[in-house]
């Protein structure tokens, strides 16, 4: 039993990073509601939101906000401004991702009326025989 | 930038590369502003036929081997956003915009039949969004660039899946699982992406491939090419991660198939050949480890399985859904070969099974406006009532098994060239074998076109719809007989990427 | 929620200083923390809380259906027309010095408050949009169902 906390303590946010990462994954893979897989997906992708801006923040470091000349302004340490504008371009990626999937939610609710996968899928193979015999492009009426 | 700014001094010659990706992006917007139905087939056509003019200027520009760069806003690459045109791209670039401008042709009048007429503005701009995200992710030498740019493209992809829900409402579960796979596809890549960041500092294609040739064995910089092999091999449907490919391309409407098929996994595989060769070291042994012991077998298994379970499938646009898995997997092969031939074989297919496939999903769709059904049972006797576009679809058939004349023999037999020349010969059999099954589900299809009678009889369809099929068979022939436009620029290509 | 007077009355109050605060960011955020985004999102926040509180017919009154989705288009012509903008005058995409070339820094200036008003534009009315496409296909809920 050799654990080095420092180990586990020095890397603390890439420790959660990897938790939040797996349980959002596995919330995607293992559960049936469609809103479920929504929210593991929204998850995971805020882990790695939170990788990327740890991965800019520096110990002691400021806002990357230019100040006033006259203060010894280049000596200021200040996080990496650049993962943070990263992330907000994928955070509005998530958004439209999240509002996107869950308008096809209400959709396949107005359709199936369910939205648990293994109804959909049942009622999937009977659609199958169903077309099987009719005309696909007037199924519409 | 410097301080001294004085006037611009930029031709429109010089913005290129900008005013590919940006026609569309424009375009989008301004048709749901101006929401005219016909209006907005005008102005996509009219912007997609811009595109194409571009691509053919950029691509006659670097087919000597000259590289365009683009800097964004004036900012100098490392710090700002670098847009860089050779050939790899260029010829991309050209077949997605010739794709996209006789899709459009196609969908002025398949769309009717699929979508309603209220919807069709709203159809067009999520149509030129996607064409924009999948020319900006080739234009881009901004690796976060191209996450953005790929999600766009992916995006919009999933609103256009979905529309098939007009006629069968299976399109919706189809694209929800299309968008769970591609986002945890992409939020795969941007952890890939985070990794090189975190190792290099940098975002720039060619600044990260210095500082990644310095850094040597790095651990970081592996996880982060393995993120994003398995991030695109979602995208692109490499095998055991393709579950979502199948009924997307089945219960999408035809115009979006067609388009889907040609060019949104090749995009894909680009983005992963771009990341290989100009990002990281190509031969560091542990990316060649990778590649030859994961992605040569999934190939492989791709090659056969695949075209196997294409044989059995009723439903023919699942069938040809199933065919593309296989073609996905010749492509990764000649990657996964990692010899210059390779590589350019898996170029020139990428070409050659994009006019292809537009061809049979086209073909495909043409019946299906006329029988109202895809499954083949219908195309019983079609051969005698419509005869041209039976011939477009044999066309294609041919090209897709890659009998000589047709496009599909010259990227098939460079294919095979180049295994042979690697000394895998177990995968040339491999190769030949799943070419085989391709003869059988082709042929499967030819039968019931030709040599069987059918009560019903259909007029064929009219001369807008047979314009695009006919273009696109045309152009399985010609890659087919003169090789010297794809193979030349693939070599090119390839020798900038193995530089 | 036809009969909480309470919340009424200070929804009324609040939308004017909600959409005040935004306009705030959006014009602040070349030189201080803000921008489009942000803005957009706090000017959304008001019509969504107005459409929660007074109804949704009522908000639409505001703000019809189609002004969002054409408002949201418009925001992203802005942001792009900013760019070709500089095309027209011999410089890349999005350069900012076409603006105003003799004053290089008052370009930069210009062209980052058009391209933010540009973001704001869209995600305001994109937003809105999203609570108009979800809040109408709710079924309606009582007062006593809450």
């Amino acid at each position: 039993m050799d654990i080095n906390l420092n180990f586990i303590y020095g890397h603390l946010p890439y420790w959660l990073f990897i938790i939040l990462m797996l349980s959002g994954l596995f919330i995607v893979v293992s559960r049936g509601n469609l809103i479920k897989k929504i929210v593991g997906l929204n998850i995971f992708q805020t882990s790695v939101f939170m990788f990327y801006i740890s991965i800019g923040k520096m110990k002691g470091g400021t806002a990357p906000i230019l100040l006033e000349k006259s203060a010894n302004s280049s000596a200021v340490i200040y996080s990496n401004p650049l993962p943070h504008v990263l992330i907000l371009t994928a955070i509005v990626v998530g958004i439209a991702t999240t509002a996107l999937g869950l308008a096809l939610i209400i959709k396949i609710r107005e359709e199936y009326d369910t939205v648990e996968e293994d109804d959909i899928q049942k009622m999937d193979q009977k659609d199958l025989k169903k077309y099987n015999k009719k005309n696909v492009l007037e199924t519409n009426s | 930038m410097a301080s001294e700014i004085k006037q611009g001094t930029l031709e429109l010659v010089n913005h290129l590369p900008i005013l590919q990706v940006i026609t569309p992006m424009l375009l989008a917007p301004l048709l749901v502003v101006l929401n005219n139905k016909t209006l907005s087939w005008l102005l996509s056509f009219l912007g997609t036929l811009a595109c194409l003019f571009i691509s053919f200027l950029l691509i006659q520009a670097v087919s000597d081997g000259s590289i365009i760069t683009y800097y964004l806003g004036g900012w100098v690459p490392p710090i700002g956003i670098e847009y860089r045109i050779d050939a790899a791209n260029a010829i991309l670039l050209f077949l997605i915009s010739i794709i996209s401008v006789i899709v459009l042709i196609f969908s002025y009048t398949s769309l009717h039949a699929e979508i309603p007429e209220e919807k069709h503005t709203l159809f067009y701009s999520c149509f030129l969004l996607c064409l924009t995200g999948l020319l900006g992710v080739v234009a881009t030498a901004d690796i976060f660039n191209v996450f953005v740019f790929l999600e766009i493209s992916s995006l919009s992809t999933y609103v256009l899946v979905a529309q098939g829900a007009y006629l069968d409402r299976r399109a919706l579960s189809a694209s929800f699982n299309y968008l769970i796979m591609g986002t945890i596809g992409a939020t795969f890549f941007v952890i890939g992406i985070g990794y090189i960041y975190m190792a290099t500092g940098s975002l720039n294609m060619i600044d990260i491939a210095e500082r990644v040739s310095q850094l040597g064995d790095n651990k970081t910089i592996q996880a982060g090419f393995a993120f994003i092999v398995v991030g695109m091999g979602l995208k692109l449907a490499m095998v055991p991660l393709h579950v979502w490919l199948p009924n997307a391309y089945t219960f999408a409407p035809t115009v979006v198939t067609c388009f889907l098929a040609a060019t949104a996994t090749k995009v894909a595989l680009y983005v992963l050949i771009r990341f290989v060769f100009s990002v990281f070291n190509y031969e560091d042994s542990f990316v060649n480890e990778l590649f030859f012991l994961l992605l040569m077998p999934l190939a492989v298994i791709a090659m056969i399985a695949a075209s196997v379970i294409a044989i059995f499938k009723q439903n023919l646009k699942k069938l040809l859904a199933y065919s593309s898995l296989a073609q996905i997997g010749y492509m990764l092969l000649g990657l996964s070969l990692m010899s210059q031939k390779g590589l350019a074989s898996s170029l020139v297919h990428m070409v050659n099974h994009g006019f292809t496939k537009a061809a049979l999903f086209m073909s495909l769709g043409a019946f299906v406006l006329n029988t109202k059904n895809v499954y083949i049972k219908s195309l019983r006797g079609l051969g005698k009532s419509m005869p041209f576009t039976s011939a477009a679809f044999v066309i294609g058939g041919l090209s897709l098994i890659g009998v000589p004349g047709t496009a599909g023999f010259i990227s098939k037999w460079l294919l095979l060239e180049a295994a042979l020349e690697t000394g895998y010969w177990l995968v040339a059999i491999f190769i030949i074998a799943s070419s085989l099954f391709a003869v059988i589900y082709i042929w499967k299809i030819i039968e019931v076109l030709y040599f069987s009678e059918s009560s019903d009889s259909y007029n064929e369809v009219s001369v807008l719809t047979l314009l695009p099929i006919s273009i696109l068979a045309l152009f399985c022939i010609f890659l087919g007989i003169n090789t010297s436009f794809t193979v030349d620029v693939a070599n090119m290509a390839t020798e900038i990427l193995f530089k | 929620m036809k009969h909480h007077l309470i919340l009424k009355v200070i929804t009324k109050f609040m939308v004017g200083v909600i959409v005040l605060f935004g306009l705030y960011v959006q014009f602040h955020g070349d030189y201080s923390p803000g921008g489009g985004f942000q803005a957009g999102v706090i000017i959304a926040a008001a019509f969504i809380l107005y459409g929660i509180v007074m109804g949704l017919e009522n908000v639409q009154k505001v703000m019809p259906i189609w002004f969002a989705q054409k408002s949201a288009a418009v925001g992203v012509l802005l942001y792009a027309l900013t760019g070709v903008f500089s095309i027209f005058f011999g410089f890349e995409f999005l350069n900012y010095y076409a603006i105003s070339p003799e004053h290089p820094k008052h370009g930069q200036h210009y062209g980052i408050i058009l391209v933010e008003l540009g973001v704001g534009i869209t995600v305001t009315f994109v937003m809105i949009a999203i609570y108009y496409s979800f809040a109408g296909r709710t079924p309606r809920l009582d007062d006593k169902e809450w």
